[in-house]
């Protein structure tokens, strides 16, 4: 099973359970992790779903879509090289434990 | 300090969700007629009605209203309201008191008076339940007719497209979205479609639906011609759901009117989204707007008022998307019909921007596989400090430059 922890933005870390097909935001927001907006419900066209993916995760992501990297630019949450749209991170099957820092804001 | 909230769509799940947030401490009770669990509402013309789509996504999970200490009642319509007694009446009989009322009723698609709109087959998409009959419907369609050339109709067309269907859409109006967005871009939408197989039936209305033993079998066109059809959905355009406020004696034009701190004519009683008309930001005038992030945005703003008090008024741009096959069109802003158009980019490789101006004044920005044209227009149109037209028109322009440029200047 693949494990997502989710560190929030004032330190505390959830681990929730991950499922293959489901993105990063669905699973987060099944979960109530706080800070995840997704507002638009998926479509990267709001980008309020944003996460920083950790080093050891961030290897395991597939590439950013060129979609996905412009709608980047618009992040509240300053971008880094680490930024990802977690509605465009689908979950792997063979994904491990994986960690996401969620921004301070969203908005 | 009881709050109650009527119509539990994205509207009224955030005014729930953002009063706890801004750390609200009175009873929350949010009540929806319908009985599905709260959902998000545009993958239903989406995603949802393509092969292979799961369930609705929720907007928020089941934990999170009772954690959050949310009354959620689901299947309870409000029936009416008595703003002197600050009372409402549920479906059930039931009737509970408030200290402030939050309208979320959200719009209802607007029925076709056509004969044969009765017939088995015809249907609307604006609830999960007509999605779900629609998606079942369209299993063991082969002839699909769209009535309305919205971005909804054409979002459905796309999808039954997409599923192999026959598609044929029927739009009074000359061209697609008229309304809606410059034509430039209902160029390329239409141009989409066109390729895709839809055929686009234009300047023509329907007459009347024909069937054979309670079921659909064709449309029949003012102009006379007949489209085989075994599965029509109507799409053109919506109403307020303002009846509720209407017959409490509320202030009503096109939705529930509300000043610019979102407050109904009783001050105790807000409206927000779909249902609501607000004072434009640009023109003296009320505008009613149909998105997820107007809901959401007024959403905040009335927890805010109702948890701190009076503030700020409500000014947030709006902005919209849709998706249709390879195109991602965003608008931000509101145009209006008389405005002056200036075309950025390459709309023959449907890769453009449409900036819109009002005397010279950047209003809207609609973009067709720009995302980066409108992330900066809508940062522009926020900071209230967007380009003129002679600036826009000038060789060169580029919104996204302009604005890293001007940043700092607010
Ligand atoms: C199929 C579809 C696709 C869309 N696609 C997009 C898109 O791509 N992008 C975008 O930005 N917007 C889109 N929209 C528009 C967007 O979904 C709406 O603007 C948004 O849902 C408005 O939120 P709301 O809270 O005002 O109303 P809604 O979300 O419609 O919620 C209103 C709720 O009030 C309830 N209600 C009404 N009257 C009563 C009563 N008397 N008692 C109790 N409950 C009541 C209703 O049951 C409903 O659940 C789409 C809409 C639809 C239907
Ligand atoms: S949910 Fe909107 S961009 Fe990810």
């Amino acid at each position: 099973m693949p494990s997502l922890t989710f560190v929030l933005p004032d330190g505390t870390r959830r681990t929730v359970e991950g499922k293959a097909g489901l993105s990063v935001m669905q699973v987060a927001m099944a979960e109530d992790v706080p800070g995840i907006v997704a507002e638009c419900g998926g479509n990267a066209m709001c980008a309020t779903c944003h996460v920083y993916a950790d080093a050891a995760t961030a290897d395991r992501l597939p590439p950013v879509t060129d979609v996905e990297d412009e709608m980047l630019d618009s992040t509240a949450s300053p971008r880094t090289s680490s930024s990802r749209l977690s509605c465009q991170v689908d979950v792997e099957e063979d994904w491990g434990d994986t960690t996401f820092v969620v921004p301070d804001t969203q908005l | 300090m009881t709050t109650v909230i009527v119509g539990a769509g994205h509207g009224g799940v955030q005014v729930a969700a953002s009063l706890r947030a801004e750390g609200h401490l009175g009873p929350v009770v949010l009540v929806d007629g319908q009985e599905d669990f709260p959902y998000h509402r545009p993958q239903l013309s989406k995603e949802f009605l393509g092969p292979g789509a799961g369930a609705a996504q929720p907007l928020r999970s089941r934990s999170f209203f009772t954690d959050q200490e949310i009354d959620l009642r689901l299947g309870t319509a409000a029936v009416a309201l008595h703003p002197a007694e600050r009372c409402l009446e549920f479906s059930d009989g039931r009737t509970i008191g408030y200290t402030h009322l939050v309208l979320a009723l959200g719009s209802t698609v607007r029925n076709l008076q056509v004969p044969g709109v009765g017939l088995d087959g015809v249907a609307r998409l604006a609830t999960l339940t007509d999605a779900a009959r629609v998606r079942k419907r369209l299993a063991t369609a082969r002839h699909v007719v769209l009535v309305g050339g919205g971005f909804l109709g054409l979002e459905i067309a796309a999808a039954c497209v997409g599923a192999g269907r026959a598609v044929t859409l029927v739009e009074p109006q000359d061209r697609v979205l008229t309304r809606a967005v410059a034509p430039a871009v209902s160029d390329a939408v239409q141009r989409a479609h066109t390729q895709a197989g839809t055929v686009l039936r234009l300047g023509t209305g329907v007459e009347r639906f024909v069937g054979r033993n309670g079921r659909i079998q064709a449309v029949i066109l003012a102009d006379g011609s007949e489209i085989p059809a075994d599965l029509v959905v109507v799409a053109v355009g919506a109403l307020a759901n303002s009846g509720l406020a209407e017959r409490a004696g509320l202030a009503v034009d096109n939705g529930v009117l509300v000043d610019p701190w979102l407050r109904t004519s009783d001050p105790a009683i807000f409206a927000v989204g779909d249902c609501a008309s607000h004072p434009d930001r640009e023109r003296a005038v009320a505008r009613r707007v149909e998105c997820v992030q107007n809901a959401l945005d007024q959403a905040r703003h009335v927890a805010s008022t109702i948890t701190r008090g009076i503030g700020e008024p409500y000014d947030k741009v709006p902005w919209f998307w849709t998706h249709q096959f390879d195109l991602r069109v965003q608008t931000v802003g509101l145009g209006f019909a008389d405005d002056v158009c200036v075309v950025l980019g390459e709309p023959d490789e449907a890769s453009f921007s449409v900036c819109r101006f009002h005397h010279d004044r950047l209003v809207a920005v609609e973009s067709v596989n720009r995302p980066q044209d409108h992330i900066a227009a809508r940062r522009l149109l926020s900071r209230r400090l967007p380009p003129d037209l002679p600036e826009v028109g000038s060789a060169g322009f580029d919104l996204k430059s302009h604005e890293l440029s001007t940043r700092g200047a607010a």
